[in-house]
């Protein structure tokens, strides 16, 4: 590969053919524009001072979802520090069926803008999980790696998320009180 | 087995990396509730999944500034690897430098010695 060569132009080459994808999962994971464009920059900062560590076993675009991913987890850990209403995994999501009625609107086929609405909704430290895991396919390992968690940390987290997403989109009458009674 | 204790099974199952066995599996077979949640799992999934395709165009300028960002680390690295170079020649030079002055201090005091000693005899 010429951009692990040292060539600047195989590299900036690289930058314009994946720069979308790479801010779209760094929006994905922080869940604002400023950041992502943060995250994004630098992340190809790292990617281009890390190129001859890159041997090339996996895609060019598989690694640099893990250099963004851990990019984002600082940017949002450096955002927790800053901030003292620090969203928590156990934080509830808000729940709005009583605005709407989810069912109806799946039937409506607006399940993805649902989705996207809900993982917006989601703790930062779950929605990282489930965006990289469900929608870019890492592994387990890599987010662990990345995130800088175990890799049982991760699956108990992509468990919960996906759990919320699917409470916040299909809500069962009566499930949240019978979790509240289970839970007592 | 009541359904809360395959809950925590049923979004594995959605997505293939969970297996139901025994009676775990025969609860999910007759229990349209357990049912109704890995559907719903799957359809979750299948969401999440089709957003990989979905693409939110980045305000203008963000290719540029990722490149600007990259030229000028670039540069940077490259004066650094100059000045880097240009330190070890002037080291260099310096070193050199003493070890030719040393040795004409020995030449020097080797040749006066001998002077001296032709001079005695």
């Amino acid at each position: 590969m010429k951009a692990r060569q040292g060539d600047h132009a195989a590299f900036e080459e690289l930058v314009r053919v994946t720069y979308v994808d790479a801010y779209n999962l760094a929006y994905r994971l922080t869940g604002d524009e400023d950041d992502a464009r943060d995250v994004v920059q630098d992340a190809y900062l790292r990617a281009f001072r890390g190129l001859k560590r890159f041997r090339g076993e996996a895609q060019f675009t598989t690694w640099l979802y893990r250099i963004t991913a851990n990019c984002a987890a600082s940017s949002l850990g450096k955002r927790a520090r800053h901030r003292h209403d620090v969203l928590e995994d156990d934080e509830d999501i808000v729940d709005l069926s009583a605005r709407v009625d989810p069912a109806e609107q799946a039937d409506r086929g607006a399940v993805r803008d649902r989705v996207k609405a809900a993982l917006a909704e989601l703790p930062p430290r779950l929605r990282a999980v489930v965006v990289l895991r469900d929608v870019y396919d890492l592994s387990h390992e890599a987010i662990a790696t990345e995130l800088g968690i175990t890799e049982s940390a991760a699956k108990v987290r992509l468990h919960r998320a996906r759990r919320k997403l699917r409470e916040r989109l299909y809500p069962i009458p009566g499930e949240d009180e019978r979790d509240a009674r289970h839970a007592v | 087995m009541q359904c809360e204790d395959v809950a925590n099974l049923l979004p594995g199952v959605g997505d293939g990396s969970v297996t139901l066995r025994g009676s775990a599996r025969w609860h999910v077979d007759r229990c349209l509730r357990c049912q109704t949640e890995l559907v719903q799992y799957r359809k979750v999934l299948r969401s999440l999944r089709t957003l990989r395709t979905e693409f939110l165009e980045p305000a203008p300028g963000l290719l540029a500034d990722i490149l600007a960002t990259i030229a000028e680390s670039g540069e940077r690295h490259a004066v650094r690897q100059l000045l880097s170079g240009r330190r070890a020649a002037y080291f260099g030079g310096i070193a050199a430098a003493t070890a030719a002055g040393a040795a004409g201090v020995v030449v020097l005091a080797s040749m006066s010695r001998r002077s001296r000693f032709r001079v005695a005899s």
